[in-house]
């Protein structure tokens, strides 16, 4: 039965797949940073969209809203579902990023 | 070389604390990275809708239980798990949207695009579905209504375009290539 239906023969690619889906490429890592962890069962999808819809309500009341940007919702989202699970703390990740602010400029490359 | 963005340093910090507090390595995101890039997209979806056009029953099936009708194929990349497909017909047009965040059945269509996740289209499309599937480049016609399917917390949809009048004269590989991701979404034709 799984062969009913295999996957080997060449296919066309669908039409009009070309845009693009990240705009940065620390877009792509966050995400596989959410997806990863899901996977490793840190958390649940459920339990992430939930912290996504409540950023991107967040945004939508914001009276100073800032321009959209999906993934910085997607950031925030996963922030808040390690920071419940105690797994990253606020302070820990303030504290690493005040480190990086202070490399000095070209440190990596 | 550009400064790095502020979000682009939260995000390398926050990957650097997961590593180090051994919740993560750098490789097992790399490898989820890889499988959504490379083995996750729209081509499946569009297989499973190439099939449902040359196969009746299978076509029931998808339409009766999407998610145990799909399970033969065995696609990657989740979130099909409560999976509803919606027939186009000579009457009637879906439409498909996440008006909460961005819901979408990645096993079959990949990562949503930029301007699904965007709050133009996630508000607009369910007070004036036809004028902005029109202004996506695709006139429903004036005959057809309009259904606009709201995904949930579990439940993901994906439209069954209609298939091509001359439909016998493609084989299954030609009529896949003939099926976009929007189309699978309800912007397009199919």
């Amino acid at each position: 039965m799984t062969d009913q239906y295999p996957l080997e023969h060449e296919l066309a690619p669908p039409q009009a797949n070309g845009e693009l889906v990240f705009d940065d490429p620390w877009q792509m890592r966050v995400f596989g940073l959410a997806r990863t962890l899901c996977e490793q069962e840190c958390y649940s999808w459920g339990e992430f969209r939930g912290e996504l819809i409540a950023a991107i309500k967040c945004w939508d009341r914001d009276l100073d809203q800032q321009p959209w940007c999906y993934f910085d919702h997607f950031l925030e989202a996963l922030l808040r579902v390690l920071n419940k699970k105690h797994m990253i703390s606020q302070d820990e990740l303030t504290n690493r990023l005040q480190q990086y602010l202070n490399r000095p400029h070209g440190h990596d490359h | 070389m550009s400064e790095p963005s502020p979000q682009s340093i939260r995000a390398e910090a926050l990957e650097a604390l997961l590593i180090e507090k051994g919740f993560l390595k750098a490789e097992d995101v790399d490898q989820v990275i890889l499988r959504y890039g490379e083995r996750v997209g729209p081509l499946n979806g569009a297989q499973v809708i190439a099939r449902a056009w040359v196969d009746d029953q299978f076509r029931e099936d998808l339409l009766n239980d999407a998610s145990a009708a799909i399970a033969v194929y065995q696609f990657e990349g989740g979130q099909v798990e409560k999976l509803v497909v919606v027939e186009n017909t000579a009457t009637v047009h879906n439409v498909v949207v996440c008006t909460l965040c961005s819901c979408y059945p990645w096993a079959l269509l990949g990562l949503p695009p930029k301007w699904y996740k965007d709050p133009e289209y996630r508000s607009r499309v369910v007070k004036e579905p036809r004028k902005v599937i029109s202004e996506m480049g695709f006139d429903v016609a004036a005959g057809k209504s309009v259904k606009v399917w709201d995904s949930s917390a579990e439940i993901r949809y994906l439209v069954l375009p209609q298939p091509p009048e001359n439909l016998q004269s493609y084989n299954e590989n030609d009529l896949t290539g003939l099926v976009s991701r929007d189309g699978m979404i309800g912007v397009a034709e199919r």
